[in-house]
């Protein structure tokens, strides 16, 4: 095949669960590929000597070399190699913002798509799910012996967490990862829904997977609450990674918003997830079931939740946004996905006030119509208010996605710990150690709410650098 | 094992229980205040529970619960021996503990438990510690005993006047109040409407007043905010910023509505839950 061919050769599409369908169950919505559609697409990749989408990678999977491997029709080596430095391949094969990383980077990208990186990464981790050995993770054909001195321990069992324990346990050291609720994952368990990452058959195996490098998983353990970074010193550990993500939910500062019906993005999304309240009364924990929902925020996060008031039955859901759809900062895809499903965008629109019944209830929001100002500093156009144009929606359910503020929890419980001028952990930049000596941090602790991604790059740092203090070779 | 029940005693049989429970880990760290969030069994929901007495000793936590819905009649079917599936704590702020003067903890219900705790830390930093509780009849008081431990005084009221003052715990509060001018701080722990009415009754005496919040939580650790409560008109949110707060500043009225956010679900939990029951038996 010669290489002009290969630039016109159109991308692989994914094959979805049709919308219809989709919108009424939590089965997984992009179905993935088939082998051959993998390989027609892995077909595509030009080879490049200086590969860019490797640099757009936060934690710098040998892209060029999984799909070369991958296109020879090598699925478990090309597994090999993204499990080199990637520990959770199948969660970044699908939540991951490929189109702005490593796909953005794509030099196929600038005349026509770039090659799917994402959906290869995940047919390739989804091929060897089902084999956890320690062989195909570290290409040895045993486990590595694990030191008990060389003790190192996680707060929170998010993805930043799981990436450091990965990479320092498939290097002999004993981990044990702390986690406050009742399951392992943080985030990819109780934040991403089920239909974008199933728990059982994707999150959990990644999990098991490390368990097999004898990480140790130690659930109902608050940090700062239940034990103080210096209780684990004092028990031996020799350096400790705290991935405690963002916490604090943001809400929007308008009257009613304690009305029965108003959700955050974190609590509605933690019934529904973790608690498994879509299974209600099958499972104990509640949720109010909304008739005509309203989520609030652009981002990921708002589509999640959107589309999960979508399943459980909602007769019709807004995403109100101050600014328009092309200036949502959720994925591209997810949008798409989601107006697919029904969910409508309400654009240039802005909550001021919630209104409730006698019993407290919500009924409506008051919104205030918006246009796009001037650019700002930034360079964004910044929505402002049309005067005198405001205008109800009913609602009798309402979810708050506009972010979070840091989580106090541990913070306020480790003085010592030097906090960046937003409250957040300070953390060096290329070796993730915070103000105490042999305490790292990373993730959405130190940066703020991002994603799952540059968080488990944060954790690959913190990880080689423990590595290195602990006298192991890279 | 951890979180097994070593003692289960019956305090009011079929509404109420006392179970001792042996958290190592817990017992450890907890002070009076602090609470846990629990979940009986897999498919279980979470729950919180306020601790009512710790012995770092023996490494066991107390915790008194009323049968309220399917997740405390759940755990009401555990007994001695059997452990509870997840146990997270101690969670919350512990009780701001001043010294010096006389204060006064009224409790009442299942809350008076609760309040044990707290009337022991004040006790426990030599504050003269003086004790109101109340229920609406005799049997269904609860820690008269315990209180009496360590309490110079135990003030006793029931709605039926089967024991002690007829009447409300506020009218033996007021009284006191107005005779007794050492009062540096009054700890109230009950049902919200008691709670509110404890808070009326000390603001013309301008007595600070703490109050424990039960509210609606699913974390516990500050992510949801379900348990957000307006105090001084701002939302804060019980599990990490309380759940203490000045009961003068509490919007009671707000905090009714939200605890009665789930209640038809709740209700078909309950349902839902029996008829199961029912069906096993059969």
């Amino acid at each position: 095949m010669t290489k002009s061919r290969k630039e016109t050769a159109p991308r692989v599409p994914m094959p979805n669960q049709p919308a219809d369908e989709r919108r009424r169950n939590f089965d997984e919505v992009a179905l993935g590929y088939t082998r051959e559609m993998a390989m027609q697409e892995a077909q595509r990749c030009l080879q490049c000597k200086k590969p860019k989408c490797v640099k757009g990678c936060p934690v710098e999977v040998p892209i060029p070399q999984f799909i070369a491997e991958l296109a020879k029709g090598d699925v478990e080596k090309a597994y090999q190699v993204i499990k080199s430095t990637n520990s959770l391949p199948a969660v970044c094969g699908r939540v991951c913002p490929q189109e702005i990383q490593c796909e953005g980077a794509c030099i196929l990208g600038v005349k026509a798509e770039p090659v799917a990186i994402g959906r290869l990464e995940r047919f390739v981790a989804d091929e060897y799910m089902h084999m956890d050995a320690c062989d195909l993770i570290t290409a040895k054909p045993e486990c590595p012996l694990i030191d008990e001195e060389k003790k190192v321990a996680c707060i929170g069992s998010g993805p930043s967490s799981l990436t450091v324990a990965g990479y320092l346990a498939s290097r002999g050291c004993k981990v044990t990862v702390f986690e406050a609720l009742h399951e392992v994952g943080g985030v990819l368990v109780y934040g991403i829904p089920e239909f974008r990452l199933p728990k059982e058959k994707i999150v959990a195996k990644e999990v098991n997977a490390l368990r097999e490098l004898e990480v140790e998983f130690v659930t109902n353990f608050v940090g700062g609450k239940t034990f103080s970074i210096q209780d684990l010193f004092d028990q031996g550990y020799k350096a400790v990674f705290i991935g405690v993500g963002a916490g604090l939910p943001k809400f929007l500062r308008i009257p009613g918003e304690n009305f029965n019906g108003v959700f955050s993005a974190n609590e509605y999304l933690t019934r529904v997830n973790l608690g498994r309240a879509y299974d209600f009364p099958n499972y104990d924990t509640p949720i109010i079931r909304g008739r005509k929902v309203t989520v609030y925020g652009g981002g990921n996060v708002a589509m999640d939740a959107a589309r999960t008031a979508q399943r459980l039955g909602a007769e019709s859901v807004h995403i109100v946004y101050r600014r328009t759809a092309d200036a949502m900062p959720a994925r591209h895809e997810e949008i798409e996905h989601a107006v697919e499903e029904g969910i409508h965008l309400e654009v240039l629109a802005n909550p001021v006030e919630f209104r409730g019944d006698e019993r407290g209830c919500l009924t409506s929001v008051l919104l205030q119509r918006m246009e796009l100002g001037e650019p700002d500093a930034s360079g964004r156009r910044s929505p402002k208010p049309i005067p005198g144009n405001t205008y109800e929606l009913e609602t009798d359910l309402a979810v708050i996605a506009v972010g979070t503020n840091p989580n106090p929890v541990l913070l306020e419980n480790e003085p010592d710990l030097k906090l960046n001028k937003w409250g957040y952990i300070q953390a060096d930049e290329t070796t993730g150690e915070t103000s105490i000596p042999n305490v790292f941090a990373g993730g959405d602790i130190v940066t703020g709410a991002a994603t799952v991604i540059l968080a488990m790059g944060a954790g690959r740092r913190a990880a080689r650098e423990i590595a290195r203090r602990l006298g192991i070779p890279e | 094992m951890a979180n097994t029940i070593l003692k289960k005693e019956r305090l009011i049989p079929g509404q109420t229980s006392k179970l001792v429970i042996h958290a190592p880990h817990i017992a450890a760290k907890a002070k009076p205040g602090n609470f846990v969030i629990l979940r009986v069994n897999e498919k279980g929901e979470r729950i919180p529970l306020t601790i009512a007495d710790t012995d770092k000793e023996h490494g066991t936590i107390t915790i008194v619960y009323l049968v309220l819905g399917k997740s405390t009649a759940l755990l009401e079917e555990l007994n001695e021996g059997d452990a509870i599936l997840d146990l997270c704590g101690p969670l919350g702020k512990a009780t701001h503990i001043r010294t010096g003067g006389t204060i006064i903890c009224v409790g009442g219900g299942t809350g008076i438990a609760a309040m044990h705790h707290i009337a022991k830390g004040h006790h426990e930093a030599g504050n003269h510690v003086v004790a109101i509780i109340g229920a609406r009849s005799k049997d269904l008081l609860l820690f008269e005993k315990e209180l009496k431990s360590f309490c110079p005084e135990v003030l006793i009221s029931t709605d039926d006047g089967s024991y002690g003052h007829k009447g409300l715990v506020t009218e033996l509060l007021k009284d006191r109040l107005e005779k007794d001018t050492t009062v540096t701080e009054v700890v109230a722990v009950g049902p919200v409407p008691m709670m509110a009415a404890v808070a009326r009754t000390t603001e013309p005496f301008g007595v600070y007043t703490t109050v424990s919040l039960n509210s609606i939580m699913v974390d516990g650790v500050g992510m949801c905010g379900a348990c957000r409560v307006t105090v001084g008109g701002e939302t804060r949110f019980a599990c990490v910023d309380g759940p203490e707060f000045d009961g003068h500043k509490v919007d009671f009225a707000e905090l009714r509505q939200r605890l009665a956010a789930f209640s038809p679900m709740e209700k078909q939990s309950y349902e839902h839950h029996c008829r199961c029951k029912c069906n096993d038996k059969k």
